[in-house]
């Protein structure tokens, strides 16, 4: 048997936060149904009430789903640990291994299971090899993805797995609802402390970096952080979603969220324009999986150019422009 | 108030390191610097304990070969002392291991808040942090892209996919902030000669009580089976703007049938 971490898409599903709790499950969880299906049955840990997610997650062949009710102000991490291990302790049969999304939550919640269980983690999982629990062994890319490593568990803890979105494809099964389990809180002395006093959405339009068909990121050449609004306004002119490299995120001209590579995002779009980003292996192993990608960079020896379907040497100050006008042009 | 900041000292990523072939460790011989991450938390660090009273940062890292060079940048940037764990027993340690003894390095110098990156850069586990607090039983704020201490709590931006919350919480804590939030200072010529002789303790794995047999090889519990190169990605056609690029930009979206 194995667990997986289910998430709503946007993350938390914390109602008093919230104001009202969102019930679609995240891409990466049906992914991860998907492939943990291949290894046994399938059970689910939730942070939530179980019933808003319990019909997705059995179309998707998920049989139960832990579920710790509402969290309140709570964050995921120490809650949601102590409730598994409470919950093994008291005689809910424990998995052979449990998986989740390299995500905010995801990390925090594996995290603090693997101090409880002085279990290891395997993170940034792109594949795992086996035909069940007890031999699997996991790739993750290496060196920004120039080498892939495999890697095994040598001990008895149970097997954590971190691994990262659009390594698998969700698949539906038709199952029917899957029946759902109150897990008791756990103890968690001062480590459930921190408290959600507010939350904030940003203004955006458009998909989501990681779930978009297109995306357009914007590097270094850009030159100034004003600049980001070609992207923004290219992204939204083909129904795409903006992104960024390690290089502006890191200048703090967009937040965190915005980044591509290997520390960020892994994104499979159809189509992936980078402008004035280099290619710096850190930037490819998060993009190179695009079924088309364009660059435009002024500089010939760029490493993009090596994986992209068409490149466009130039500057992309006048690039972006001529290609916006023309766009809109045709929109109009 | 006593602020620690976690500080990796990696191989400079301009000069991009190897796996060790016989070791299947990252092959660290090479001289260390300052994880780029790192000097976020840093910046932050300063920024916190100027604004507070009697506010101090210490760096706790842990480096083969008694590694230096980066805790000295970050000495010269403004902490006031640092320490290192340097221990040949802990060659292979995995993340759980390497948060046992930052943990124990941190419960010693017992500060009311640790800074972290989310991430390393080379490693990019990015479990270490959450596995600190759990060790030293503390609170923790993951993600922060903004950080304030007011009357004994953390008030944090906590990035989320929408947008952040704003998370509070007790100190002593554990936060992990990203990379970009603040823009870290250059060491001043002052601040390079005056960490030349600021504190640096060494404690040994003996000194944190930490087991030798529970990091290093000995308490990993992975080991690497293989090792393969990624399969690479044919380039396609590239050609020069002549102030056209944008029609041919066009025609490639029609074909792919996005436009």
């Amino acid at each position: 048997m194995i667990w997986i971490y289910a998430e709503t898409s946007g993350g938390s599903s914390n109602s008093q936060a919230n104001g009202q709790a969102n019930s679609k499950v995240a891409p990466i969880t049906l992914e991860l149904a998907a492939k943990a299906r291949e290894l046994g049955p399938v059970e689910a840990v939730f942070a939530g009430d179980g019933q808003t997610v319990a019909a997705e997650l059995g179309a998707h062949g998920v049989i139960k789903v832990h579920a710790t009710g509402d969290l309140g102000t709570k964050l995921a991490g120490p809650k949601v640990a102590s409730a598994m291990v409470e919950a093994w302790a008291m005689g809910t049969p424990k998995p052979d291994a449990v998986l989740f999304g390299t995500t905010y939550d995801g990390r925090d919640v594996a995290g603090r299971l693997s101090v409880k269980l002085d279990a290891p983690v395997l993170t940034n999982v792109v594949e795992l090899h086996g035909t069940d629990a007890a031999s699997l062994e996991a790739t993750e890319p290496a060196f920004g993805g120039v080498v892939n490593v495999q890697t095994r568990f040598t001990g008895d803890a149970l097997p954590i797995f971190l691994v990262r979105p659009k390594s698998f494809v969700a698949e539906e099964t038709g199952g029917e609802p899957a029946e759902t389990n109150d897990l008791a809180a756990g103890e968690t002395g001062r480590t459930a402390e921190a408290e959600i006093l507010n939350r904030f959405a940003e203004e955006t339009q458009g998909p989501k970096l990681d779930e978009a068909d297109i995306v357009v990121s914007g590097g270094r050449g850009l030159g100034s952080a004003e600049n980001y609004q070609l992207i923004d306004t290219l992204a939204s002119l083909l129904g795409g979603a903006p992104g960024a490299s390690r290089a502006i995120v890191d200048a703090g001209w967009v937040p965190y969220s915005y980044q591509v590579g290997q520390t960020g995002k892994v994104v499979k779009p159809s189509v992936y324009v980078a402008c004035g980003i280099s290619g710096a292996t850190q930037h490819l192993v998060g993009m190179k999986g695009a079924k088309n990608i364009i660059a435009i960079n002024k500089d010939p020896e760029a490493p993009i150019f090596a994986v992209a379907d068409l490149g466009i040497v130039g500057d992309l100050h006048k690039v972006l422009p001529k290609l916006i006008e023309a766009l809109q042009a045709r929109n109009s | 108030m006593k602020i620690v900041v976690c500080a990796k000292q990696i191989p400079d990523p301009a000069d991009p390191s190897e796996l060790n072939p016989e070791t299947k460790t990252l092959k660290r011989d090479v001289k260390l610097i300052l994880d780029e991450s790192d000097s976020y938390g840093v910046e932050i660090g300063l920024q916190l304990a100027d604004a507070a009273e009697q506010g101090s940062v210490t760096l706790v890292s842990m480096a083969p070969h008694e590694e230096t060079n980066g805790l000295r940048t970050a000495l010269a940037m403004g902490a006031e002392d640092a320490i290192l764990v340097s221990d040949s027993r802990l060659l292979g340690s995995d993340s759980l291991a390497t948060a046992k003894v930052l943990a124990a390095a941190i419960a010693q110098a017992s500060p009311d808040l640790v800074i972290a990156a989310t991430e390393s850069s080379d490693g990019y586990t990015g479990t270490v942090p959450e596995q600190i607090a759990e060790l030293l039983g503390w609170p923790s704020v993951t993600f922060a892209k903004a950080v304030e201490v007011q009357n004994g709590n953390v008030h944090v931006q906590r990035q989320t996919e929408e947008g952040y919350d704003e998370v509070v919480c007790p100190l002593p804590c554990v936060v992990s902030v990203t990379a970009g939030v603040v823009e870290p200072r250059f060491p001043s010529f002052k601040g390079i000669m005056a960490a030349k002789s600021k504190p640096l303790a060494q404690p040994s794995l003996e000194d944190l009580a930490i087991p030798a047999e529970s990091v290093g090889w000995a308490g990993a519990g992975q080991e690497i089976t293989a090792i393969a190169d990624a399969p690479a990605r044919q380039g396609g056609e590239v050609i020069e703007d002549e102030g056209d690029a944008h029609e041919r930009l066009i025609t490639f979206l029609e074909e792919l049938k996005v436009l």
